[in-house]
């Protein structure tokens, strides 16, 4: 992880950054929720702002309720309980492939500039350096939702110029480039980082820094990225998450486990 | 009962397919075979007759799955596998796998790389007896390039450009469920990922379950069965056969294991102590019980019953 100022604070980056990703999600929302981070911050915009977001499941779950106690995984057996919907793999993917689903997250290794994703082979599929889990839901997710946000550490060694492999498509080498491959919409609108967030030009398709977080420089987010990073000319600050926000996480993730360090 | 027609006989009594662990892994997996197992994702995961095939030390099988949590790593540890297509090899909770990724860095593993999607829309084709399923995602991706059973054609109504997931047939399928009868009929609930397919498109079926139940048990309610049990080759009687994955209606996730896998699996030497303690170890779901211990087995039980209503079936 990047080294941050370290100004006492009483929230962690992983609070703050499940906190940004629960603000992405709006009221009535159909989320594909991820493993990880993302089954964190859908549980906290339902317990917010958004408590008529539906979350969706590759295990092939639907549920519009939050589960009876803290799940370390979305296969936990409280997320089944008094689910919407219990059902196949295929039926949720079902849902995405028709353009159901409004917003997924999913978890990055190494992305570019145009938000294409890899998670499956640093340094390539001949000379692997490190072979990684794969794709899982996540190019599905990349692919077929109207819109999909990535959670990853900033690190320079991660944000690349070009991405050694493919996992998930962002957009690509620009705009277009994802109508010209034949994906039906979407793409990446945000990347929520260990030290800001990022969204994309919408003539360019290339990632510009839109926010930092308290206590991250500038320059500390130009340093641990791999290309010239353009800059939004109105430039934030992440709002640090609230009082509330916290008290609400720390029921979802009683132990710390995600959100502790 | 046998009727004789002619030089024909017919068993008018379904035959029990009830048999041990080991002598179902050893007539239905052998060296060589594709089998499918992890089929519900996070859930049922069949982690005891996957120890089984590392006890028989199989050879050269290919596994296939969407994610497989950490039980394809387990096979590939025992260096029984050739290759795997897959979506995922990973630990859920941890991250990565170390011994998937040794055999991968090392080139000793053959690697088809899947989506979620696309394993479901392979075994779907295999289900259904059609060459490939047409699908929307991965286009512009690089899994067309470590997958073979991926290309992109235009479909013939619309023009738009889709790929096609070639047909998946595995050998034999390995399930957990929560009941089954003798001769093969068996009730699963929970989210199902893609286990209804992956029975459809393989040529045996080996069920391991919690309990046995009588067939009545299982015909009063036939929507909530599996696959249909004719097609079943083998049923094995194995409670806790899912452990560390959670059996909804039996016992919950044991995240601790997971955890711990991680840090016994970090070097081929920790993973052969892993291996020689939960694995080599244990020859029946009793021994495995008495390495789980009391303890952690009440810990793990379900403390929440939730009962369904139940539905008439009636004429």
């Amino acid at each position: 992880m990047t080294k941050h100022n370290t100004k006492k604070r009483d929230w962690t980056f992983a609070q703050l950054m499940v906190t940004a990703a629960a603000r992405e999600i709006a009221d009535k929302e159909v989320v594909f929720v991820g493993m990880r981070l993302p089954l964190l911050g859908f549980l906290l915009a339902k317990s917010t702002h958004a408590p008529e977001a539906v979350g969706v499941y590759e295990l092939g779950i639907v549920r519009d309720t939050l589960a009876p106690e803290p799940i370390m995984t979305m296969g936990d057996l409280p997320n089944l309980y008094r689910a919407q919907w219990l059902a196949d793999t295929a039926d949720a993917m079902g849902l995405l492939q028709q353009g159901g689903v409004d917003v997924s997250f999913i978890g990055g290794a190494q992305v570019d500039r145009f938000g294409n994703l890899n998670t499956s082979y640093i340094g390539g599929t001949t000379n692997v350096e490190t072979r990684l889990p794969g794709s899982g839901g996540a190019c599905d997710l990349a692919s077929l939702a109207n819109r999909h946000i990535i959670i990853m550490s900033h690190e320079k060694h991660r944000f690349v110029p070009r991405v050694d492999y493919i996992t998930s498509p962002g957009f690509g080498d620009g705009d277009g480039w994802r109508q010209h491959v034949g994906l039906p919409r979407g793409g990446p609108s945000t990347v929520i980082t260990t030290l800001g967030i990022l969204r994309f030009d919408s003539n360019t398709r290339e990632m510009v820094l839109a926010s930092v977080h308290p206590g991250v420089t500038e320059e500390m987010v130009t340093e641990n990225t791999g290309w010239p990073l353009q800059i939004l000319p109105d430039l934030t600050q992440t709002p640090e998450p609230s009082e509330e926000e916290l008290a609400i996480l720390l029921r979802f993730d009683p132990q710390g486990y995600w959100t502790g360090k | 009962m046998f009727l004789k027609f002619g030089h024909l006989e017919f068993d008018t009594v379904p035959k029990s397919k009830l048999m041990t662990l080991p002598e179902s892994i050893d007539r239905f997996v052998p060296d060589g075979s594709s089998v499918a197992m992890c089929l519900c994702l996070e859930s049922l995961i069949p982690f005891a007759a996957a120890h089984e095939i590392i006890r028989q030390r199989k050879q050269n099988l290919t596994l296939i799955g969407p994610i497989s949590d950490i039980l394809f790593d387990q096979v590939i540890g025992a260096a029984c596998v050739r290759k795997v297509r897959a979506a995922w090899v990973g630990n859920v909770i941890t991250g990565s796998c170390y011994n998937f990724r040794r055999a991968i860095e090392s080139h000793s593993l053959e690697m088809e790389d899947h989506s979620n999607l696309t394993v479901a829309m392979a075994l779907r084709a295999g289900a259904m007896g059609v060459p490939f399923m047409p699908a929307r995602t991965a286009l512009g991706s690089d899994l067309f390039k470590t997958n073979a059973s991926l290309k992109t054609i235009t479909c013939p109504f619309t023009d738009i450009p889709l790929t096609a997931v070639a047909a998946i047939k595995p050998d034999v399928v390995v399930v957990h469920v929560q009941r089954a009868d003798e001769y093969g009929s068996a009730h699963a609930w929970g989210n199902l990922g893609v286990t209804r397919d992956a029975c459809l498109a393989s040529r045996h079926i080996i069920l391991t379950a919690e309990e046995i139940v009588s067939p009545d048990v299982i015909s009063r309610d036939p929507n909530r069965v599996i696959t249909p049990g004719f097609r079943v080759s083998a049923v094995v009687h194995y409670p806790w056969g899912a452990h560390p994955s959670p059996v909804p209606g039996y016992y919950n996730r044991d995240h601790q294991a997971f955890i711990d896998y991680r840090n016994e699996s970090k070097t081929p030497e920790l993973f052969d102590g892993w291996q020689k303690r939960w694995v080599d170890n244990i020859q029946c779901y009793q021994d495995y019980l008495i390495a789980l211990g009391e303890k952690r087995i009440s810990e793990l039980a379900l403390k929440h019953h939730v009962m369904s209503e139940t539905v008439d079936y009636g004429y």
